[in-house]
């Protein structure tokens, strides 16, 4: 997953990327500046910090810790770094972040990670295996997720592909994403659209008009379709052509990798 | 009203076995040394409530100080997995260990039932989860009901109070008389001391007088049943305008939380060995 691949095959620019840098990158771009974002840690964090250091720079970060407008200069580790609190507009407390702000529906963006997720979106990220009580891996849990997925306007979920991470059926449904399909959502209450994008270290993934199925629409350079059926484990849809999506500029890249350094420089050196 | 003690002194009287108590900071503030002192005072039978049970948790449950725990997100915040907690809930070691989950918003929503003297809270949540399903009809003690709305008929979810015993939280300061001041990313902590039956604040520092400070959450004294000093009381979280979060400790606690024998290691050397508030 973390392979080389040339993201200038003439050679003419000598730029080398990671799948995992295009994932972020990728999700970055998904992102217009003046954007409300609600960020999950990890992943989603990266790729929303990206796209405040690059094309949105008026992009508002929110995360769970109630810290608003946040805008850190390196990548936090976690959803509650003293950096987030110093450079956030507004510093609100964890009942206030769920109930006034996220609850209403006035958040535009909700970017969610995964450990399992299906053909419909749903994501899983509470146990793995086994049953509920007695489970094989038990993960971290729901945190702010499933309010995240329910009440955003939209959402976009950024996860690696893997036969492991894409099931035909997730173990335990910790945040709704179209449910069983069309209708689900409207039955349910959610007052967000949903996920509109699965983004992964193979390409973008969107719902079908029709039956809300997540089908492949954008491959990064060098992915075959094949490739990306080899790795889900549902029969995957794949759009008539989809697009090849551009590789990182030189731009994006200094900036994710300038995020990342100076994140782990201020680990090394608090 | 508030009495000044030491930490022992504090975890003393107020944490008894089988109490039900919630040690909160979101991130931020978390009461690093009073969970070290309930290991050290060998507590037992603990429900231990949080919100994000994070490293403090995870020592507590290796230790074998819990029965139970309540909370909505067990993982190691930009590193991985808890490892003491999933061996418990995995494969029961040191013992076994109940657990009751909530998503964040159903976890605060319960705290602010609490605070508010309400038996349950209302929210907009949970709907089609697995965490719904595992508090219908067929379960005992739910803590998460479908509710309708009396003036619109809308269906809500309803989430039960939490009213723990003892709240445990760490503050930037206090003054003489045990009035405590926190800034930062504030959490829950307010509304944990206010739901709770006891409640102890470890502080950085003890002032003559607390300057007023914008957007500072305040207890008077005459909510909170003890102050402690600790600096440093929140390492390897951290106290805004004290210290920073110690990135690299929650990096390294991965490799000592993996394997039984380190973390007893851990155990032994970090806090048996270590008096009251120096861990």
């Amino acid at each position: 997953m973390t392979s080389q691949v040339s993201a200038d095959p003439a050679g003419v620019n000598d730029l080398t990327y990671t799948a995992d840098e295009m994932m972020t990158v990728t999700a970055a771009r998904t992102l217009r500046d003046g954007m409300t974002c609600f960020v999950g840690i990890g992943l989603p964090s990266a790729a929303a910090n990206l796209a405040r250091a690059t094309h949105a720079p008026g992009l508002v970060l929110i995360y769970e810790s109630g810290t608003i407008g946040a805008k850190p200069a390196e990548l936090p580790l976690s959803i509650g770094d003293g950096v987030l609190a110093e450079t956030a507009d507004a510093v609100v407390s964890v009942p206030e972040i769920f109930n006034y702000w996220l609850q209403p529906g006035r958040i535009d963006v909700g970017f969610l990670g995964a450990a399992q997720i299906d053909k419909f979106g749903n994501i899983n990220t509470t146990v793995i295996g086994g049953n509920y009580s007695h489970p094989s891996v038990r993960l971290p849990g729901a945190g702010g997720a499933p309010e995240i997925a329910a009440s955003c306007r939209e959402v976009i979920v950024v996860v690696r592909q893997t036969v492991r991470s894409f099931v035909d059926q997730v173990d335990f449904v910790t945040s709704v994403g179209y449910g069983s399909g069309p209708g689900d959502r409207e039955r349910l209450g959610l007052t967000g659209a949903g996920p509109k994008k699965i983004i992964t270290d193979l390409g973008v993934l969107e719902p079908d008009p029709d039956t809300l199925e997540f089908t492949v629409t954008g491959l990064f350079p060098g992915v075959s379709a094949a490739a990306a059926k080899e790795r889900t484990g549902w029969d995957l849809a794949v759009a008539a052509e989809p697009e090849v999506l551009a590789g990182p500029s030189p731009a994006e890249l200094d900036a994710l990798r300038s995020l990342q350094t100076r994140g782990s420089r201020q680990r090394s050196h608090p | 009203m508030a009495q000044i003690v030491s930490l022992a002194e504090a975890v003393e009287r107020a944490i008894h076995d089988g109490d039900a108590v919630a040690m909160e900071g979101f991130t931020h503030l978390i009461p690093f040394a009073a969970g070290h002192e309930v290991i050290r005072q060998r507590r037992r039978d603990l429900t231990l409530i949080r919100m994000t049970p994070d490293l403090i948790y995870d020592q507590l449950i290796g230790a074998g100080c819990a029965r139970k725990l309540i909370f909505s997100w067990g993982g190691n915040p930009g590193v991985g997995s808890l490892h003491r907690f999933r061996d418990a809930v995995e494969h029961g070691w040191p013992a076994a260990l109940e657990i009751e989950e909530h998503s964040h918003a159903g976890m605060a929503n319960r705290y602010v039932a609490g605070a508010s003297g309400l038996p349950f809270a209302v929210l907009r949540g949970y709907n089609g989860t697995g965490l719904e399903t595992l508090n219908d009809d067929r379960h005992e003690a739910p803590t998460i009901r479908p509710i309708t709305c009396p003036f619109t008929g809308e269906t809500l979810t309803a989430v039960a109070a939490i009213r723990p015993d003892v709240a445990v939280i760490h503050a930037q300061r206090a003054d003489r008389a045990g009035n405590v001041q926190l800034w930062g990313i504030a959490g829950v902590q307010k509304e944990a001391v206010l739901a709770s039956q006891r409640s102890i604040v470890t502080v950085e520092e003890v002032v003559d007088d607390l300057e007023p400070r914008p957007g500072a959450v305040v207890l008077p004294a005459w909510t909170v049943s003890y102050v402690a000093l600790v600096p440093g009381g929140a390492h390897p979280s951290y106290a805004l305008g004290y210290s920073a979060r110690d990135n690299d400790y929650y990096v390294a606690w991965d490799a000592i939380a993996r394997d039984r024998d380190a973390f007893t290691r851990w155990l032994d050397e970090s806090v048996y060995a270590v008096p009251a508030g120096q861990s």
